[in-house]
């Protein structure tokens, strides 16, 4: 296996492959070809970006922080490495697990699937961001209430899928939040209790059915 | 003799998690959220061949890399690779971006060897051996009781079938890996470890540490089941990049990583024989079973051995039988401890043999069970889950369902016959004069609640509220406790906190002159104490836990035989664990278990190809994890048995819902699955809809 030099990330970029079509597309007339030659006007507009770091800003949980990036640096990656907001979780870095889930403009999305510089200008919102003066929201409350947590890795991102439905949906049914948590992976099984937790937090109560038996 | 109070405020209620509001604010700082002062990204290049002979390592490029401030070798410039994802090297850097560059850099002069991917291929004489010099699959001894040939004579009803199951994988959510910090004064990790006292023995060993100067801290970890115990290679490597680069290296696997490298539960192929006279008394038992434990099979010089043994025959008394097993040795990772290690496939096996026997009998499975199932326990919890279940309202015979989508019922039963406190397990708690008290034990919360374990104790046998204890665990400089496994934890701090707070209170009379400190006179009485606290140290008593545990399971599925696909609508869990220490924590602990025997039953197997070696499925997209829309109502039963003591109940709980799933299936459709996972392709093939798969 031997490796040569780690390509230039920047040798197959949108703009150079632009660049090079349009050499061909000056000489062309059609009306697909001008679309073309003016998507790269506006590319030759933009600002070429890394591959070093860069100044990006990101408004977390309320606040600005500014940082030094590499582009292809990650938004869960900034926020777990770069920074000390380590609440959202690294399970897969792949978009599979859904342990980094953070709101984006009250969106649920994986934190490892956004570079940081696009999440730029946009609320982005951790888990440690909804308790508001200590006091923790009511998908928080009935996740304790629940026990709808066990090593609690995957919990931040269960919780930020649910409080996202509930911005939406106030009073979700059992599927709809089977459905909001699709993307969210749990390997100690308290997928029943989540289910629980989410619907106490919609003011649904689901008393357990569990039975206490005295053997004697 | 010590005993449980049986008038209780707190044992056997519910509580909440004394740690909930640290998880679900993301307080709670696990290992691979930790920032050590100047911390560095490590990260670990893997062989991508299944068999190789390295003969040089070139470091140099991946040290030029700007960011970079070291690279290790796993094992050295010359090694030989057994499976694809063996650690080569690993280099740190300033970013997991520089590390990425790193190991793209890093030279490799390497001479592929043949392997052998697949059980099959591995069992023959011609196939390479993964351990040069020893048999991949040496010869079984067979273990014998009475007269085996004799007894199927007997037999009114004789059955052979043949049951796999695959290789199954942790994965659990947070991955192994470490944060080391290695400087002049010793060596700190915060391990992502399900025993922290292993991960320091086997960190001092490998770097030639005295134990004394290994700290293992790990306040929180995302999930073990029996894969993490060890340093791991991971370990090591972080510790020996901390060293050279003189700054602390946090080392997380990535999930590839996992998947390949990191454990597994080893596979089985059982070909069962089992008889029974014409009322269902089971008189003979025949089994031959191997699989395979990766590279862990094979080589212990001997062969054999090696981590694929099941216990057969399961449960059931049969007076004559004949086992014989064997590990296979191929080229992929090594098996480890995994979640009630061999249960869940002898169960798989001996409960799809039971079904297969009673439909040959003529009998009702669960009249079978009855009648061959030794144990009084599993006796009475058969007979209040089919009450609860509906058991006689919903059989029918194997096949009877009507329609497209087909409904179908099973049970199974389960039995853990290790478990039970660690002798060894001290503690030790703090009081001081302004009433607080807090309580350091050596061992780790893996997620079932240990933490809350303790203060619900505390707080009972002192009189005071969960609220009130301070718990302090995950630090080897704690008096020494047990690795959370084996369903051991629970029954190893109950007792020793139970000899806490009984030492605690006798000092606090002794000291303070008041009789009884307990609830309203504790503040009094720790007022009383003087200027400096007492700290109490207690250590594990016999008489207030036990073993083992056990427990069967109900399920209920429906069947598409259009598509194939299997859905469970219900699973019922009727389980003993002694006296019940938290009912809201165990009810989690017994649905987890179920729902990672749904995962084994249906989604979960690591997938080799045998061509490359590799495997083809090492990450969430293609090993299949049960999701929220696949857990079906789960619904409990506790047998409360408060004067065996504290049981665990970690393992029990997982080992029966594989076999319970499967035998409804079969009972649905009316055909036997054998072989783990039922897919869709598999119903699809038996029930002679396309043709069969290679499994």
């Amino acid at each position: 296996m031997k490796n040569s030099a780690p390509e230039n990330p920047g040798a197959h970029s949108r703009r150079t492959f632009l660049k090079s079509l349009g050499t061909v597309a000056a000489t062309a007339a059609t009306a697909q070809v001008k679309t073309v030659a003016a998507e790269l006007e506006k590319a030759n507009a933009e600002k070429i970006i890394g591959p070093d770091a860069v100044p990006v800003t990101l408004n977390v949980n309320g606040e600005k922080i500014k940082l030094l990036l590499e582009p292809r640096v990650t938004l869960l990656d900034a926020l777990r490495n770069y920074s000390s907001l380590t609440g959202a979780k690294e399970g897969c870095d792949r978009a599979t697990c859904g342990a980094c889930t953070v709101l984006f403009d009250d969106a649920p999305i994986y934190a490892c699937q956004k570079l940081a510089i696009e999440a730029q200008g946009h609320a982005i919102t951790t888990v440690e961001g909804l308790a508001k003066d200590g006091k923790l929201n009511k998908v928080q409350l009935a996740f304790i209430e629940k026990d709808a947590l066990q090593c609690g890795y995957c919990t931040p991102g269960f919780v930020m899928s649910i409080t996202a439905l509930l911005k939406k949906n106030f009073h979700p049914t059992a599927d709809e939040v089977k459905h909001a948590c699709a993307g969210n992976l749990c390997r100690c099984g308290c997928h029943p209790h989540i289910l629980q937790a989410a619907l106490k937090a919609a003011g649904v109560e689901h008393a357990s059915k569990t039975e206490v038996v005295t053997y004697a | 003799m010590p005993s449980w109070p049986t008038e209780t405020k707190y044992i056997s209620h519910d509580t909440t998690r004394i740690d909930g509001v640290a998880k679900v604010t993301g307080r709670a700082r696990y290992a691979s959220d930790i920032q050590a002062e100047g911390w560095l990204y490590g990260m670990i290049l893997r062989a991508k061949w299944p068999a190789a002979k390295i003969t040089d390592i070139n470091l140099e490029p991946a040290l030029k890399v700007s960011g970079i401030k070291a690279a290790v070798l796993a094992r050295g410039q010359e090694m030989t690779v057994r499976f694809y994802g063996e650690e080569i090297a690993a280099v740190a850097g300033t970013s997991k971006q520089a590390c990425l560059d790193a190991l793209r850099a890093i030279e490799i002069t390497a001479q592929p060897l043949p392997f052998v991917a697949r059980e099959n291929d591995a069992k023959k004489a011609s196939a390479p051996q993964v351990w040069p010099g020893s048999s991949n699959h040496p010869e079984p001894k067979p273990r014998e009781r009475g007269n085996v040939e004799a007894a199927f004579k007997d037999c009114a009803a004789v059955i052979e079938g043949f049951y796999s199951t695959p290789v199954q994988i942790h994965n659990p959510m947070e991955t192994m890996g470490n944060t080391v910090s290695w400087t002049d004064d010793g060596l700190t990790a915060w391990s992502s470890t399900q025993g922290i006292s292993s991960v320091r023995d086997g960190l001092a060993g490998a770097l030639k540490l005295d134990h004394s100067q290994v700290r293992v801290i790990t306040e929180y970890m995302g999930g073990g089941f029996g894969a993490k115990f060890g340093a791991g290679a991971e370990g090591v490597l972080a510790a020996k990049l901390s060293k050279e680069a003189k700054a602390p290296v946090r080392l997380m696997l990535t999930r590839f990583d996992q998947n390949l490298a990191v454990g597994n539960r080893a596979s089985s192929f059982q070909k069962i024989k089992m008889g029974a006279a014409a009322d269902g008394t089971l008189l003979a038992f025949e089994a031959e079973n191997y699989g395979t434990a990766g590279i862990g099979a094979g080589g212990d010089g001997g062969g054999g051995g090696g981590g694929a043994d099941i216990p057969l025959p399961y449960l059931y008394k049969v007076a004559n039988s004949r086992v014989k097993q064997s590990a296979v040795a191929v080229n992929a990772g090594s098996a480890r401890a995994f979640r009630a290690p061999g249960n869940p496939p002898a169960s798989f096996g001996m409960e799809s043999a039971m079904d297969d026997l009673a439909v040959k009998l003529g009998m009702d499975p669960l009249e079978l069970r009855l009648k061959n199932d030794p144990n009084p326990i599993r006796q009475k919890e058969y007979k209040l889950g089919a009450e609860k279940f509906g058991w006689k309202e919903k059989y029918r015979k194997p096949g009877s369902s009507k329609g497209v989508v087909k409904t179908g019922i099973g049970c199974a039963g389960a039995a853990w016959p290790a478990g039970g406190g660690n002798r060894n397990t001290q503690g030790e708690a703090q009081i001081s004069p302004d009433g607080s008290i807090e309580f350091r034990l050596g061992v780790q919360d893996i997620g079932t609640g240990t933490r809350t374990v303790i203060a619900v104790i505390a707080a009972e046998l002192l009189g005071l509220t969960p609220g009130q204890i301070t718990v302090k665990v995950g630090d080897t400089r704690f008096p020494p406790g047990p690795g959370s496994g084996g369903s051991t934890t629970c029954p190893s701090i109950s007792p020793t906190v139970f000899d806490i707070c009984t030492k605690a209170l006798e000092q606090l009379q002794t000291q303070t002159g008041i009789p009884d400190a307990r609830g309203k006179n504790w503040f009094a009485a720790c007022k009383k104490i003087g200027i400096n606290p007492i700290t109490v140290h207690g250590q594990w008593r016999d008489g207030l836990s036990s073993n083992p545990a056990g427990g069967v399971q109900f399920a209920e599925v429906e069947v598409d035989t259009e598509t194939g696909q299997v859905t469970v609508k219900k699973m019922l869990g009727v389980h003993d664990c002694g006296l019940i220490i938290n009912r809201l924590t165990l009810e989690s602990q017994i649905n987890g278990g179920i729902i990672m025997g749904m995962g084994y039953a249906l989604y979960e197997e690591r997938v080799m190809d045998d061509l490359s070696g590799v495997v083809l499925n090492p990450n969430f997209e293609t090993y299949k994890l049960p999701g929220i829309a696949d857990v079906p109502e789960i619904e409990v039963i506790l047998v409360n048995m408060p004067e065996r003591g504290v049981v665990g109940i970690g393992e029990p709980a997982t080992v029966p819902t594989a076999g319970a799933i499967a035998n409804a299936v079969a009972n649905a459709i009316g055909v036997r699955i054998g072989s783990l996972p039922i897919t869709p392709a598999k119903i699809l093939a038996a029930l002679g809809k396309v043709p069969p798969t290679h499994a």
